[in-house]
């Protein structure tokens, strides 16, 4: 008796505030579970694989010039491996024109080791048993960028011009479909299936997305770079195929990393 | 030709906890390359883990098993220093052990 | 009419050896190279419980099974079990709607802890089985996993 109508009041109010939070929380929830599924992986990525690989590549002599890749300047120095993920892509004397990792790491293949560049390009992704030590050595080299903030001073004139470009091109709407980067990551909270999509013309959304790049990929059970990321995209807006390595490519890795300077590395991740 | 695991022994009080990473395709047959032929097989059917001679854990695997696959699992008797070897073999006969000592 | 249904038979019975012909050898391969191990070629789990020899199956909430509600992608599920079950000699894990059942069987020696973290495929949502054999009998238990497609991008 006591309190009936109080009661009552108390569960309307309960059931009435509840449907709504819920719904309101089912993409939230769902996304809290891809979280933790993550999450499960703890330092066990299978990433690690390749940072195996990469580390061996980059320490052994190899090809027709019997080198090592001490002689590699990534940017910090001859052989400086440790934060130079985080200060890529930029500009260098030696080739003249500002370069990513992946054409970073073929200069100095092709340069110190005498390796031939369609050699190296045949393998640029692996596939199961076709490894490619391209992929292993981008791992190798962005895991000792681990911790650092990304820093992109683009102080010379080419590496204003690649962002410039790469900027004009996230927003440009071509192909089939009349895509441009935008189109998908121009918003924030947009997804595509349980796919969440990062705003990446905002510091927080680049962040987000350009740290976690290279990734073990568990889709493929690969590990796939920024240069992996960006032609998937073009495939998927239907565009022409994207030329490894081109500026088109470099311009587009240097608009995001200069987007999420100041985040901190956390490659090689791992991803759907 | 095969890739080194990646294994990891730590002891943790009078347990060793064991945490391998293996490089395997771990292929099940019923993929379709992109030409659409199948490719075959090939996946890791034995794992075997020893320490200080004597076994310490034994599996079987099919093709269900992930690729590059991992496993953890804990067992006591061992110091700090021994070596915990790790060896896998699969359904094509080839065959690769690892080692670590006991951090 | 006896003599059509014979005819139907064996019409239909060709008709079946063709079709796994046809599946160019993809089902019949895995088959062959498992033929030694029955259980990693049953189709249901009654069947793998059968090939192990295990009698009467009983569940039990002694055996702790860690695993995600929702798996971004069924390619890699981590699981993770730890049997309280006193006596556990062998941990087994088994997918319900994978098309061979038996993912992976381990033999827990004396010194080794009841415990195996792993990661398996499940191709489609699935309940997972937790089957362990103990001196005292077979138990199980299982988890629901959700796979989703996740979609394009990440």
């Amino acid at each position: 008796m006591i309190n009936n109508r109080a009661l009552w009041k108390a569960w309307l109010l309960a059931v009435g505030v509840m449907v709504p939070w819920n719904t309101v929380n089912a993409e939230s929830s769902s996304e809290d579970a891809i979280a933790e599924y993550r999450a499960m992986f703890g330092d066990d990525n299978p990433a690690e694989l390749w940072l195996i690989r990469g580390k061996d590549l980059w320490q052994q002599r190899r090809g027709p010039k019997n080198a090592d890749l001490s002689g590699c300047d990534l940017g910090r120095g001859p052989g400086v491996i440790e934060g130079a993920y985080a200060e890529l892509p930029r500009w260098f004397a030696d080739t003249g024109r500002v370069q990513d990792l992946e054409t970073r790491l073929i200069t100095c293949m092709t340069m110190l080791q005498g390796m031939a560049e369609a050699d190296i390009l045949a393998v640029r992704f692996g596939d199961g048993d076709n490894k490619s030590d391209l992929e292993a050595l981008v791992a190798y080299v962005a895991d000792a960028s681990k911790g650092h903030a990304v820093s992109l001073p683009m102080t010379h004139s080419q590496e204003k011009a690649a962002y410039a470009l790469g900027a004009a091109l996230f927003y440009h709407r071509a192909g089939p479909h009349d895509y441009s980067c935008n189109t998908c990551h121009g918003e924030n909270k947009k997804r595509i299936r349980l796919q969440a999509m990062s705003k990446l013309d905002d510091a927080k959304g680049a962040r987000d997305a350009y740290t976690h790049w290279p990734a073990y990929r568990v889709s493929q059970g690969e590990l796939r770079t920024m240069e992996w990321r960006l032609q998937d995209c073009y495939r998927q807006q239907r565009m022409p195929q994207l030329k490894f390595g081109s500026e088109v490519a470099i311009a587009l890795t240097m608009f995001l990393a200069k987007n999420a300077e100041g985040g901190v590395m956390a490659a090689p991740s791992i991803k759907r | 030709m095969t890739d080194p695991m990646r294994v990891r022994a730590t002891l943790m009080g009078d347990r060793v906890e064991v945490k391998v990473l293996m490089s395997h395709v771990m292929e099940t047959g019923q993929r379709k390359d992109i030409d659409g032929n199948i490719v075959p097989a090939r996946y890791i059917v034995k794992v075997a883990a020893h320490c200080n001679g004597r076994e310490v854990l034994s599996a079987d695997w099919g093709p269900s098993i992930s690729k590059n696959p991992y496993l953890a699992f804990r067992f006591k008797g061992a110091a700090k220093g021994d070596k915990v070897s790790i060896t896998w073999t699969d359904n094509a006969g080839e065959s690769r052990s690892d080692d670590v000592a006991i951090a | 009419m006896q003599q059509l249904r014979r005819n139907f038979l064996a019409h239909a019975g060709q008709l079946g050896l063709a079709a796994v012909a046809l599946g160019s050898g993809l089902m019949s391969r895995l088959v062959l190279a498992d033929e030694a191990r029955p259980p990693f070629t049953a189709t249901v789990i009654a069947d793998a419980w059968k090939a192990l020899g295990y009698g009467d199956v009983k569940q039990s909430t002694e055996i702790a099974f860690k695993g995600p509600d929702i798996a971004e992608n069924g390619a890699v599920v981590p699981v993770e079990i730890e049997s309280r079950l006193p006596g556990t000699r062998v941990i087994s894990i088994l997918v319900e709607k994978n098309p061979h059942v038996m993912s992976a069987s381990f033999t827990i020696p004396e010194g080794t802890e009841p415990f195996i973290s792993t990661r398996v495929k499940v191709a489609e949502s699935s309940l997972i089985h937790a089957l362990v054999k103990t001196d005292a009998g077979a138990f199980y238990t299982t988890r629901l996993v959700k796979v989703t497609l996740g979609g394009c991008g990440g």
